[in-house]
């Protein structure tokens, strides 16, 4: 699915972390583990083609253009989740299924999913830190796509709704996806852990 | 040309959605213009022969205020890194931000740029070239705008910022614009400025997108 050979990433001048490796099979969840500011977020970014890497490969496997991939295949849920506080919660909805190509019944999927029903009609802005995270997670369903990049997913939601995310990706591992999150919380399915290390080199 | 679409749509219900900012455009508008018979006398010979020129001045000072919208809150919100992301090239995407802020803050301020001339003293027969005019600078002004405020992302008092990098890049619709009216006004050809009003909408319109996602792959990254 996804493969990255000694990605090195340079930071304002700074050497993020050891170079690493790794390969990420069908099916699979990989959680990028390390202190604050180790450069999980960096490596997730750098994935999506947003930060482009000092050294290193980056490749999809079934994608020779790394681009389409990022554009067709994954889904990226960042900590930052870019929902507009004065619109509703279907009106977001609505506007990143069309955006992204999902069809009317990704979009029920993705509500039935993440419980969403009752907040359609609320603007973004009255929703919880929770709620809101709910919403945003429900774009990784719109429309489904194999790899999921998860920046701290887990972080706001309420035991019931860690179990439900855990139950929607589960599905997503058995259908053949793959997750590389970045999480301090253990995801609430099985994975592979990756510890990132300091660097011990500046760059 | 769906998503595209799609982000057009969602630009135009933002910039109108929670408050309605293009109305604080055409204020503002208003407003500047009004300080000028405050501050020069109301003599109207006097306002006349400045009427376009104050009306293209005022257009281009009215359409700064909401450039620093067009990807600073997308940018600041996360909502950037999803649509670099898309299949749409960024260049596109760009395009379609500068294309929904001409139509939600441009074509407004081109409706009331009419009103304004009439009122500094311009005859009722210039009303529809100040109108086409101003609606040609508009289009130059959102993708000039555009690059200007893909440009400054991320920088501390971006606006500010924003206004100084495309004040100068405001300057030639201006020119033609206001020279356009003018000539008109005084029987004379008024089709040159009209055609280089023109043609610089459009090496605007195709070049700027590419400045814009440039500027803003740079600013992600």
């Amino acid at each position: 699915m996804l493969t990255l050979a000694s990605l090195d990433l340079i930071r304002g001048g700074r050497r993020l972390f050891a170079p690493v490796s790794l390969t990420l099979a069908p099916g699979e969840a990989v959680v990028i583990a390390g202190p604050n500011g180790a450069g999980k977020t960096s490596l997730l970014r750098a994935v999506a083609g947003l930060l482009i890497p000092a050294s290193g490969e980056i490749a999809f496997a079934g994608f020779d253009d790394p681009d389409r991939a990022r554009a067709e295949a994954l889904h990226l849920h960042g900590w930052n989740d870019g929902l507009k506080a004065a619109r509703t919660a279907q009106a977001e909805l609505a506007f990143w299924a069309r955006w992204s190509g999902a069809t009317d019944d990704h979009l029920t999927a993705a509500v039935d999913a993440f419980d969403l029903h009752p907040l359609l009609h609320a603007e973004v802005r009255r929703l919880s830190a929770g709620q809101r995270r709910r919403l945003a997670l429900a774009r990784l369903l719109l429309p489904p796509r194999p790899l999921w990049l998860l920046d701290e997913p887990l972080a706001p939601l309420d035991a019931a709704m860690r179990t439900r995310f855990g139950e929607v990706m589960a599905r997503h591992l058995q259908g053949g996806g793959s997750v590389l999150a970045a999480a301090h919380d253990p995801l609430p399915v099985p994975h592979r852990t990756v510890t990132l290390q300091l660097a011990e080199e500046p760059a | 040309m769906r998503p595209l679409a799609a982000l057009l749509q969602r630009e135009i219900a933002l910039a109108w959605g929670g408050g309605g900012g293009p109305l604080f455009a055409c204020a503002f508008f208003l407003g500047v213009v009004m300080l000028l018979p405050l501050g020069a006398g109301a003599d109207p010979a006097k306002l006349r022969a400045v009427a376009a020129g104050a009306t293209f001045a005022g257009l281009a000072l009215a359409s700064i205020l909401s450039l620093e919208r067009i990807f600073e809150r997308d940018y600041e919100d996360g909502a950037l890194d999803l649509l670099a992301l898309g299949a749409p090239p960024l260049e596109a995407v760009a395009a379609v931000k500068a294309l929904a802020q001409w139509i939600a803050t441009g074509a407004p301020l081109a409706v009331l740029s009419p009103v304004v001339a009439i009122m500094l003293g311009a005859d009722i027969a210039l009303a529809p070239l100040v109108f086409t005019t101003a609606l040609l600078a508009g289009l130059a002004f959102a993708f000039t705008g555009g690059i200007g405020a893909a440009v400054t992302l991320g920088a501390r008092r971006g606006g500010v910022l924003t206004a100084m990098v495309v004040l100068p890049l405001f300057t030639p619709p201006v020119i033609f614009g206001a020279g356009a009216v003018t000539a008109l006004s005084q029987g004379l050809d008024w089709r040159t400025g009209l055609l280089f009003l023109a043609a610089y909408t459009l090496a605007t319109a195709a070049l700027a997108p590419f400045a814009m996602a440039a500027a803003i792959r740079n600013a992600l990254s």
